[in-house]
């Protein structure tokens, strides 16, 4: 039998179906892999023995004819999604031992659909970060290298766990959460496709919280189709979820037809950064003229906003958490450091339980929120916020998804952006705006740099039409026909 | 009437706000459907979301936004079809999110008034500034154990309408009406139990004074007051405070204080107080709150007649004093009592048992309304038998009595112990007939100018019949007989 | 607008982490940079503009009232670091 981890979700569910394997077979190839994988530190928990066991009840409802639509697949789940009976991390120390006593709304939405946890993968502490440098259970390590080149590079963030475990074959595909580009930037540094849906199309109930009104659930996984069949598995209307939107789920899959003649997509002459790599333009370019090719219209458009994103951005997360991560005081549940009374173990446990990043942002956002502060800076925000959706809104009257780069540059190497926070924060330039407007937007592998790394290019949608980011973002991938693959040098 | 404090350069006025924090009458909590209902074991009524679990979200309880409603038409006040959910962060032991959710700058109600019923049936009017959900707390229990507080979160996530007063009071006693009502137009409205004793109403105080006439002075907060007597020590002992910081040239620093009823006295919490900075902003979780005026209007259908209307009603139709409408319709159990007894009856003389003999029956034995021996119907038999002239009014208080203790009926009482009041002129006439025989010098003197005897013969006719004799038959025979 | 030592300090507090001493000057400085950077948002004319708070076009959701949750309580305090009776625990609380 081939390698079975090397079967796009697509193939797997085929063969399945066929009788070509078992989900046994099929999970524990993963299994192995998972376990080879370790050097890239991608798992913090590894869940095999109830991998075997979901996947054994999976072959026994195939055998009855009344296997779901993602029957017998292994998956891996990002850390910051709760599952009932098994460690949930949010990679921080201050979640110490925590074992939730309930499901989330999207993992259970999973495994309703039949398919199978492998573990639960590492991410920036409590999403926080683009590189997967923060995490208290270690840097996760990218499966790409650049040619010639041994050094470790990072994975992107904060979904890096996610990204390195599908990237790296020891997943067929993993949930991720987008809160500024946390599912697109790693899956464009590690080549594989990241789906942010619309906020709201998934439920964020169970899944610890860092910006509330940004927080998305999506899919990685290695093609756009995978991400179109776990989109379908994991979205939902969730009456436990207040800003969950109750609309049906469409079949995104079958909104990959393959056609998008006449479709018009926008160019935003503001995504052109001063600066900005040559093979990054030269690859967005590529992108325009491949979708040119394929029948879509090219329309230039402003969305003059776009430079005050970012600084936007890093006031209203932080604003968020810090008050989202209030709860994580050392009375209820997780880690818990003694002081002479209740402040001081309050405080105690909150300065050993989170690493630098997160104390950074808790201490900007609740001075943005401070009396006297909060007009000039949380206010503000939010007014810019409105304007940059405004800018979306107007575009979309023009176009129906618009194309730019995913990310400002291919993988880094570690503690290379770690002197500046601010440097690092630039990361998420190109998918924060639609964050902001909580638009649907996807990262599709299109090219290799110079140095032979993964880079992505990004479609954005309509709220709510990821029908028609799927759409294009299929064609995009088979124009790229992006086929390449990271040397397995972690199997040692 | 206004307090005023004498001090030592002069007069000062005290000048009183209130916030009252009542807890909805619900079955489950504002964002949760863990069980609202109060008393049960530790951590027992608590949801995942009430724990702050990490991922837990909230979602609104509808039946705790028509309360609010409900409770702000109560009020005269308007009702606001936009409003919004705020965090309010602070650390806090039994504060599981490290905020509490709340409505800061946009409230579900906004302005509104109420009458308060002061003594001799005069009223006031006092402002409400605004009414909003919030969620309450859990419970810290201090005393379990040596070095440790326990905390229980059944009450955490239970809605709350605080409802805040303008600085409209100017006395102990007004802000005890103030408060009184305000209970009173909940349990009216069933919106809340006004249950002080269980907590489901509460009160931070704030009291400042000033010089008659002028402006505002600093005032400071008296925070979760769960009695009216104790909220009336705490404003006298507050007062005093600040005229004597004032008067000895200090100044009064805003603070929030707490009230120890031990000790009678006021003390502060500065330690609590530090760096207070909620950082409210829009909770993310939720949306904007909002409804049409249908939903108020369909509200609005349901509401009771509230207790000021009802006292109108009870002046202008049933010719019932002021004060006795005002004692009748402070309790909706009372109110409906006395309606009942009233239906097709003397309302005045119905007024005058419920209040007298029924109250006063009932405070001496520390009984409620709700277990009175003697219920509405057998109280209007009572007063039946008065109207038709079977038993005197005095003959009542004593079957009354029977009533109350045995719980029997009143015709069977009268039946029972012979009561029945004679008006058989041939027997009264008899009685008379022998009073007069048995007292000749009393007989003469009558005669003689002495009008004021009438009464002793009255008596003495009264106590041969054993109390029966009716009196109007009895006056209607003994006078000729004396006039001779 | 610049932090200082103390602002920090306070801020640390409102926030309940602990920070030494020596870390607020630094603090000072990172969170500087990064508000320095932020400064920027007030290029953008937002005289009227009304603060976006949410990306759903959709109303609040109300929940019937049924008590539908709760009465687990082991599962509340299963995670607790300290607790008794089905109690959590803190250090004593004097009021």
């Amino acid at each position: 039998m081939s390698d079975l981890t090397k079967l796009t979700i697509a193939e797997a569910r085929a063969g399945l179906e066929k009788g070509d394997f078992s989900s046994r077979e099929l999970t524990a190839a993963h299994i192995t892999a998972m376990t080879a994988s370790k050097p890239l530190n991608a798992y913090i928990t590894e869940t095999p023995e109830q991998a075997v066991e979901a996947a054994t009840d999976s072959d026994t409802r195939r055998a009855k004819g009344e296997a779901g639509k993602l029957d017998g697949i292994p998956l891996a789940i990002k850390d910051l999604f709760c599952t009932k009976g098994v460690l949930t991390t949010a990679a921080s120390h201050i979640l110490d031992g925590f074992t939730p006593h309930y499901e989330s709304t999207v993992t259970a939405n999973l495994w309703n659909a039949g398919a199978v946890m492998l573990g639960k993968v590492n991410l920036d502490e409590f999403a926080m970060g683009s590189s997967n440098e923060t995490s208290y259970y270690g840097n996760v390590v990218n499966p790409w290298r650049r040619e010639g080149d041994e050094s470790a590079l990072v994975p992107g963030g904060s979904s890096g766990g996610s990204a390195s475990a599908v990237a790296s074959f020891s997943a067929m595909g993993a949930t991720g959460t987008d809160t500024g580009g946390s599912i697109r930037q790693p899956a464009s540094f590690t080549g594989i496709v990241g789906m942010k849906p619309t906020y709201g199309r998934c439920s964020r109930w169970g899944v610890v919280a860092f910006a509330s009104s940004l927080d998305q659930p999506g899919p990685m996984a290695r093609t756009v189709r995978d991400t179109a069949i776990m989109l379908e598995a994991m979205a939902g209307f969730d009456p436990k979820d207040s800003t969950s939107v109750n609309m049906p789920v469409p079949n995104f899959e079958a909104a990959m037809t393959g056609d998008i003649k006449g479709l018009k997509i926008g160019i935003p002459k503001e995504y052109r950064l001063d600066g900005m790599s040559e093979e990054i333009d030269t690859l967005w370019q590529q992108g325009i003229d491949w979708l040119k090719a394929a029948g879509a219209e090219i329309v230039d458009i402003s969305l003059p906003h776009t430079k005050y994103a970012l600084p936007a951005y890093y006031i209203i997360a932080p604003a968020e958490a810090s008050s989202n991560l209030a709860r994580y005081d050392g009375v209820r549940y997780g880690l818990r450091v003694e002081g002479k009374d209740l402040n001081e173990m309050y405080a105690n446990t909150r300065a050993e339980g989170f690493g630098a990043e997160v104390k950074r942002r808790l201490l900007i956002g609740t001075y943005a929120l401070s009396a006297g502060y909060y007009d000039a800076y949380y206010l503000k925000a939010q007014k810019v916020r409105a304007r940059i959706a405004e800018d979306f809104k107007q575009a979309y009257l023009n176009v129906d998804v618009i194309l730019t780069p995913t990310a400002p540059s291919a993988a880094f190497g570690f503690g290379e952006k770690g002197d500046d926070p601010l440097e690092m924060y630039l990361n998420d330039v190109f998918t924060v705006p639609a964050s902001l407007a909580g638009l649907p937007g996807i990262s599709v592998p299109a090219g290799l740099s110079t140095e032979g790394l993964p880079l992505g290019l990004q479609l954005l949608g309509k709220p709510f039409d990821e029908e028609t980011v799927f759409r294009a973002a299929g064609v995009l991938e088979e124009a790229a026909a992006f086929t390449a693959t990271p040397t397995d040098w972690w199997r040692g | 009437m206004g307090m005023i404090i004498q001090g030592a350069t002069g007069d000062w006025e005290v000048v009183i706000g209130l916030e009252i924090h009542a807890q909805v009458t619900s079955k489950s909590k504002l964002f949760s459907g863990a069980s609202a209902a109060y008393g049960a074991a530790p951590n027992s009524q608590v949801s995942f979301v009430d724990a702050a679990m990490p991922g837990m979200l909230p979602v609104i309880n509808e039946m705790a936004v028509e309360q609010a409603v409900r409770t702000g038409l109560g009020l005269n006040a308007k009702i606001n079809k936009f409003s919004v959910f705020d965090r309010k962060n602070y650390f806090y032991a039994d504060l599981p999110q490290g905020y509490q959710i709340s409505q800061y700058l946009q409230p579900i109600v906004g302005e509104g008034k109420i009458l308060i019923d002061l003594k001799d049936g005069e009223t006031r009017e006092i402002g409400i500034t605004r009414l909003h959900l919030e969620q309450d707390a859990g419970k810290s229990l201090h005393d379990q154990h040596p070095s440790m507080s326990f905390i229980d979160l059944n009450r955490s996530g239970v809605p709350l309408m605080e409802i805040v007063s303008e600085p409209d009071m100017r006395s102990p006693e007004e802000a005890a009406a103030y408060v009184k009502k305000i209970r009173s137009i909940v349990r009216y409205l069933g919106t809340c139990d006004g249950n002080m004793e269980e907590g489901s109403m509460r009160a931070d105080v704030n009291v400042s004074v000033r010089r008659v006439g002028e402006e505002f002075g600093t005032r400071c907060e008296m925070k979760n007051i769960n009695s009216v007597r104790f909220m009336q020590q705490a404003i006298i002992y507050e007062a005093n405070r600040q005229v004597d910081i004032l008067e000895s040239g200090g100044t009064v620093e805003q603070e929030t204080r707490l009230y120890d009823p031990d000790r009678g006295e006021t003390r502060s919490m500065r330690s609590k107080e530090e760096a207070h900075d909620y950082r409210y902003f829009p909770d993310p979780d939720l949306l904007p709150l909002e409804f049409d005026g249908a939903f108020i209007e369909r509200i609005r259908e349901t509401l009771p007649e509230l207790p000021d209307p009802k006292k109108a009603r009870f002046i202008k139709d049933l010719g019932l004093s002021p004060y006795d409408a005002g004692v009748l319709v402070a309790e909706k159990e009372v109110a409906d009592y006395f309606e009942a007894v009233a239906e097709g009856r003397d309302a005045k003389l119905a007024a005058n048992w419920v209040i007298g003999e029924l109250f006063g029956h009932l405070n001496r034995t520390g009984k409620d309304l709700a277990d009175s021996p003697v219920e509405a119907p057998a109280l209007g038999d009572l007063i039946d038998l008065i109207k038709d002239g079977t038993i005197s009014n005095r003959i009542a208080k004593e079957v009354f009595e029977e009533m109350f203790d045995t719980g029997k009926k009143a015709a069977d009482i009268v039946e029972e112990k012979g009561l029945k009041q004679v008006s058989d002129t041939g027997a009264i006439e008899a009685a008379i007939d022998a009073v007069i025989a048995a007292n000749p010098d009393k007989v003469a003197e009558y005669r003689g100018g002495k009008d004021k005897l009438f009464g002793f013969f009255m008596g003495q006719v009264m106590k041969a019949t054993q109390g029966k004799a009716n009196p109007g038959v009895v006056t209607e025979i003994l006078k000729p007989k004396l006039d001779g | 607008m610049s932090l200082d030592k103390a602002t920090v300090a306070k801020v640390a507090n409102l926030a309940r982490i602990k920070v030494e001493e020596k870390d607020l000057e630094p603090m000072a400085a990172e969170l500087n940079n990064i508000l320095g950077w932020v400064e920027q948002l007030g290029e953008v004319d937002t005289a009227d503009v009304e603060p976006m708070t949410s990306v759903a076009e959709m109303r609040l959701r109300w929940r019937a009232d049924e008590v539908t949750d709760g009465g687990y309580v082991e599962d509340i305090v299963a995670n607790a670091p300290s607790g008794e009776d089905g109690y959590f625990a803190v250090p004593k609380v004097i009021e």
